[in-house]
């Protein structure tokens, strides 16, 4: 029993070890919450058995995505139970859980990992969940988010969002880079290296694309890049500036913000760039459409009240809705996966902070304490905004609850974050 | 007498070989050597005459500045226009692209629109001077490419501005 503990102590060292290594070699993103919701559900969370097998520590990744969402308290069994140990749910009732999360990851003969785990109520003396997941080495870390977005589910009703994946762009030196990367900011990839600017990534509905801006061509470009086959075309490049995509929710067409008739006005167009349509008229700045979940509607930022305020417009055009009336400055529209409510940014008294609006009542709640926010974007569950900040001068990104009680920031350890996107669900 | 008319006859013949001598001399002249000595000449082209290269010339200044929220261009800056609008009409295959900045100070999609704004009116006050609107594009860089790195005013109205690019 000694040798097995300071065989696994010696390879927990390792480990930490080798996570620093890594985290110097790539930009990893560290999370600091500060500030949690008053009503936290108690679990307790075992190690996975054998979970050292593999690269990466299930029960650690499920532990902080539960952690970091604000919803959870942590308890740490301080022993590993799989899901064929023997558990007194009693017992752990007594020491504060109201759940236990048991498992263990097994080796394939084809050398995928198997990760095996159950969820148990300690009031109802019952099993809630259990699953288990075949997958490759390189995809350990999204079988330990899927098991966190179960025991999310089962615990509070709400689908967890921890199995996405998140688009933001870096700098670093004269390097811009589109990175993908897990929603908790781990595991990134390049997606597109250039010595020119990058802007406005947008996930394709389906999560297997992204649409965005590059300065490569001296002018602004909109391009469609398919993550898997690193293949991507033109959507748009017309005479002037071709900004801000925005993708339809059946994944054919995109909103653009084009400025070939003179002002930067929003049309439409096929992914493939075919079938162009204008969709705007203003004497005014028109940009940054959104499209509604329904796709029937536009969301988008007009000046042509003189100053910029989030509007409204059907698909097919015509009159527009203003929807933004507090401020002077009310920019980049995001609308939440059930429709009912408006992220945006708002600048008051010099300050640029994040705001949500209900749609339904027109109140508005800011969400952020920070003063130069940026490009906000919806967790797929509608619980969270990710958003880009300043600290100091280093770009960071950073997460708020919907209700405005959980603030998350993660910050790098090198370079300069901006422009998040958070993708959608996948399986 | 007959002498006479002899050398009226001979001067004659020597007047039309005269007329025809050029041309007998082309006939005769052999083609080689004319043409080796053109293939071999060499005639100067001067760029550095050409204005555009000049860097204590006029059109050396390319960038017209903007006020604060604000995209006319003020009459400082029309003398630079009418530089390079002359420069361009004597130079119709010439074609610029004219890039729109703004300070770093708001979202990036919509200052990307206000930058446009600023290249669309340099664009606009050059087409007005004659300028055919095939040798020009207005596009924008927005915050994205600042010249000037600081937070304050003079970085800010340093970025606030549009460039004519050849």
């Amino acid at each position: 029993m000694t040798n097995t503990t300071s065989f696994r102590a010696l390879l927990r060292t390792f480990a930490i070890l080798a996570l620093f290594i890594t985290s110097i070699a790539h930009a990893q993103l560290r999370v600091e919450i500060a500030g949690v919701g008053a009503n936290q559900i108690p679990v307790a969370i075992a190690a996975f058995g054998n979970e050292n097998i593999a690269p990466h520590s299930v029960s650690e990744i499920i532990k902080a995505d539960l952690l970091r969402s604000g919803y959870f308290k942590i308890i740490d069994t301080g022993t590993v139970l799989t899901e064929n140990s023997q558990v007194d749910l009693a017992d752990w009732k007594t020491r504060g859980a109201d759940a236990l999360v048991v498992g263990s990851v097994e080796r394939l003969a084809d050398g995928r990992y198997d990760v095996k785990y159950r969820l148990f109520d300690t009031m109802k003396a019952a099993q809630l969940s259990s699953l288990a997941l075949a997958a490759t080495p390189n995809f350990i870390r999204v079988s330990a988010h899927k098991v966190a977005d179960d025991v999310f589910e089962k615990l509070t009703g709400i689908p967890g969002a921890f199995a996405t994946r998140i688009a933001y762009v870096t700098k670093a030196g004269k390097e811009y880079r589109l990175e993908i990367a897990d929603s908790d900011g781990q595991g990134n990839q390049i997606a597109l290296r250039s010595n020119e600017p990058i802007i406005s990534p947008s996930w394709s509905p389906d999560g297997t694309k992204v649409a965005y801006v590059s300065f490569e061509n001296r002018k602004p470009v909109i391009y469609v890049q398919d993550l898997v086959t690193r293949q991507r075309s033109v959507a748009a490049n017309y005479k002037g500036s071709n900004s801000a995509p925005a993708w339809s929710p059946n994944g054919k067409q995109l909103a653009v913000a084009l400025s070939r008739d003179g002002l930067t006005q929003i049309y439409i167009v096929n992914t493939d760039g075919s079938g162009l349509r204008r969709l705007s008229r203003s004497s005014g700045i028109d940009t940054e459409p959104q499209f509604s979940s329904d796709g029937q509607s536009i969301y988008f930022t007009s000046d042509r009240s003189g100053a910029p305020q989030i509007y409204r417009m059907s698909v097919n055009g015509g009159d527009a809705r203003r929807v933004t009336f507090g401020g002077s400055y009310n920019i980049s529209p995001r609308i939440s996966p059930d429709g009912k409510s408006l992220a945006f940014i708002s600048r008051r008294e010099g300050k640029f902070q994040l705001y949500i609006q209900d749609l339904t009542n027109g109140q508005e709640q800011r969400l952020s304490d920070t003063v130069k926010d940026e490009s906000p974007s919806f967790a797929p569950n509608g619980r969270y905004v990710m958003y880009a900040t300043k600290s100091g001068q280093n770009g960071t990104l950073a997460v708020a609850s919907v209700d405005g009680r959980i603030k998350q920031s993660l910050s790098t350890q090198a370079g300069d974050i901006r422009e998040p996107s958070w993708g959608p669900f996948m399986k | 007498m007959r002498t006479l008319s002899t050398a009226l006859i001979l001067s004659s013949a020597v007047l039309l070989a005269a007329c025809s001598s050029t041309k007998l001399n082309d006939d005769k002249a052999p083609v080689e050597d004319r043409s080796g000595a053109d293939a071999r000449s060499v005639g100067t082209v001067d760029a550095s005459s050409d204005p555009l290269n000049d860097p204590q010339g006029v059109l050396a200044k390319r960038s017209v500045y903007f006020d604060y929220d604000s995209y006319v261009v003020q009459p400082e800056y029309q003398q630079v226009i009418s530089n390079h609008a002359r420069y361009l009409k004597a130079n119709p295959n010439r074609k610029v692209i004219i890039q729109g900045n703004t300070d770093e100070r708001g979202g990036a999609e919509y200052n990307l629109a206000l930058g446009q704004k600023r290249a669309e009116a340099v664009r606009r006050s050059l087409t007005l001077l004659g300028v055919s609107d095939t040798q020009l594009e207005a596009v924008s860089l927005g915050k994205e490419k600042p010249k000037a790195l600081g937070n304050d005013d003079a970085a800010w109205a340093e970025n606030r501005r549009a460039d004519i690019v050849y």
